[in-house]
């Protein structure tokens, strides 16, 4: 049995103690996580490291030997990225391991300085690796929540609304890579089918910057639509905006395309065949809307 | 021979799609086309397809042709029914199909081929028969 596995077996409560006091002078987060909590994580870690030392070569922390420890660590990590902790905070949780157990190889191995130094050197070792287990598994932790994170907002920012019988609107936000546009367009054209609409209403008031990509997605997703049978507006163009596309010579001469949602509505209440008109207040027909204004079909033309 | 029919309604010519198209469908579809639209003088084309979920660049491009073609002897053509799939499918291919009459189902498609022969016909000024 080594020096270390001996020293952590027969004074864990006094490594405890001073590691426990490390840690709290090192790094404090009182508002993540109380003293109680981490007496008992450290504890328990302590322990796994204790028995796993004795077990095994101390130094092989991928052995089998060490299986529970490095499941523990993980899990301790994992919690700690979720919790908010720093990588710096939670990679000292290990480090600060250290000076306890070699002010007590320094004090078992004092009249040996060439076994001190081996077993130091075997510490090290071991808290590093462990260190940085701890560290891998906090970053694995941290991408998982970000990848998490951008699937939910996939899914958030592409809803399809109907405005009108044989209209639809989707009101984009956020900027639009392929995976995104894909998805779009995607819910876009199985809106136009299920709802049976003529026009569809493409809103880009939301959509920070246009660049020839974006445009380009933005035109796969009109021309999809064409192919199918609809006709698609695209609105809500900032004066901004206007200015960079023609910039970038892009070209949407055969897109129709207005400055407001309110405009592409219009056309688009046009373009099937009904319009807005001012009811007269005298008369006070029902079905009134709060502006005065109600939608009618008018007579459509023979055959549209 | 597999063949896909086509149905002969007054000026009209129906086509409905219903089976997977491959190369060798998609040829004689485009010759018993072009020879009914000559053989009945049809003023229009109206081509459903609805069941369709597999095309390639071929049948795109075929697509395509058959509208040119029957233009050129004087009929319109209207593609009706496409799935979404298949137009994000069409669009990633790059053929967006310019000239191409599209409409979401085989109702809509009629209007419009009716107002399209309409049109055509006040154009050239050519009334030898109804719609």
């Amino acid at each position: 049995m080594s020096k270390i596995a001996e020293i952590l077996q027969k004074n864990e409560s006094e490594l405890l103690a001073d590691w426990m006091k490390e840690q709290l002078t090192a790094v404090r987060r009182r508002d993540l996580m109380n003293d109680g909590e981490l007496q008992a994580q450290s504890t328990d870690l302590l322990r796994s490291i204790a028995s796993a030392a004795r077990n095994g070569n101390v130094t092989d922390v991928s052995g089998s030997d060490w299986a529970g420890v490095r499941e523990r660590l993980t899990d301790i990590s994992a919690s700690r990225a979720k919790q908010g902790f720093s990588p710096d905070e939670t990679a000292l949780f290990v480090f600060s391991l250290k000076q306890p157990l070699f002010t007590r190889l320094r004090n078992e191995l004092a009249k040996d300085p060439n076994a001190m130094f081996a077993e130091m050197w075997n510490a090290t070792v071991m808290v590093d690796r462990l260190g940085l287990m701890t560290f891998g598994a906090f970053l694995k932790a941290k991408e998982q929540l970000i990848a998490q994170q951008a699937e939910e907002m996939l899914e958030l920012s592409t809803p399809v609304v109907k405005l009108w019988q044989g209209i639809v609107a989707i009101p984009l936000i956020g900027t639009l890579d392929s995976n995104r546009t894909q998805i779009v367009m995607e819910s876009l054209l199985s809106t136009i089918v299920a709802t049976n609409s003529k026009v569809a209403i493409i809103d880009i008031t939301g959509v920070p910057a246009v660049d020839t990509l974006v445009a380009q997605h933005l035109l796969k997703t009109i021309t999809a639509a064409k192919l199918m049978g609809a006709e698609c507006i695209l609105s809500g163009i900032r004066p901004q905006i206007a200015q960079t596309i023609v910039h970038l010579g892009i070209n949407l001469n055969e897109v129709i395309t207005k400055a407001s949602l309110a405009d592409a509505l219009a056309t688009a209440l046009q373009k099937t065949g009904k319009t807005v008109v001012r009811i007269d207040k005298q008369n006070g027909k029902a079905g009134e809307n709060k502006d005065g204004a109600e939608v009618k079909q008018t007579p459509e033309r023979k055959g549209a | 021979m597999e063949r896909i029919p086509i149905l002969r309604m007054g000026n009209f010519l129906l086509v409905t799609i219903q089976v997977d198209m491959h190369d060798q469908l998609a040829m004689t579809l485009q010759d018993d086309l072009t020879n009914a639209i000559a053989n009945y003088g049809s003023r229009g084309v109206l081509i459903d397809i609805s069941s369709l979920e597999i095309v390639d660049s071929f049948i795109g491009r075929m697509l395509a042709n058959i509208s040119g073609m029957a233009r050129i002897l004087d009929a319109q053509t209207v593609l009706v029914g496409m799935q979404p799939a298949v137009a994000i499918t069409l669009v990633e291919l790059g053929m967006s199909m310019p000239g191409v009459k599209t409409a979401l189902n085989v109702e809509a498609g009629m209007d419009l081929l009716r107002e399209l022969v309409s049109a055509h016909r006040m154009e050239t000024g050519d009334d030898d028969s109804e719609v």
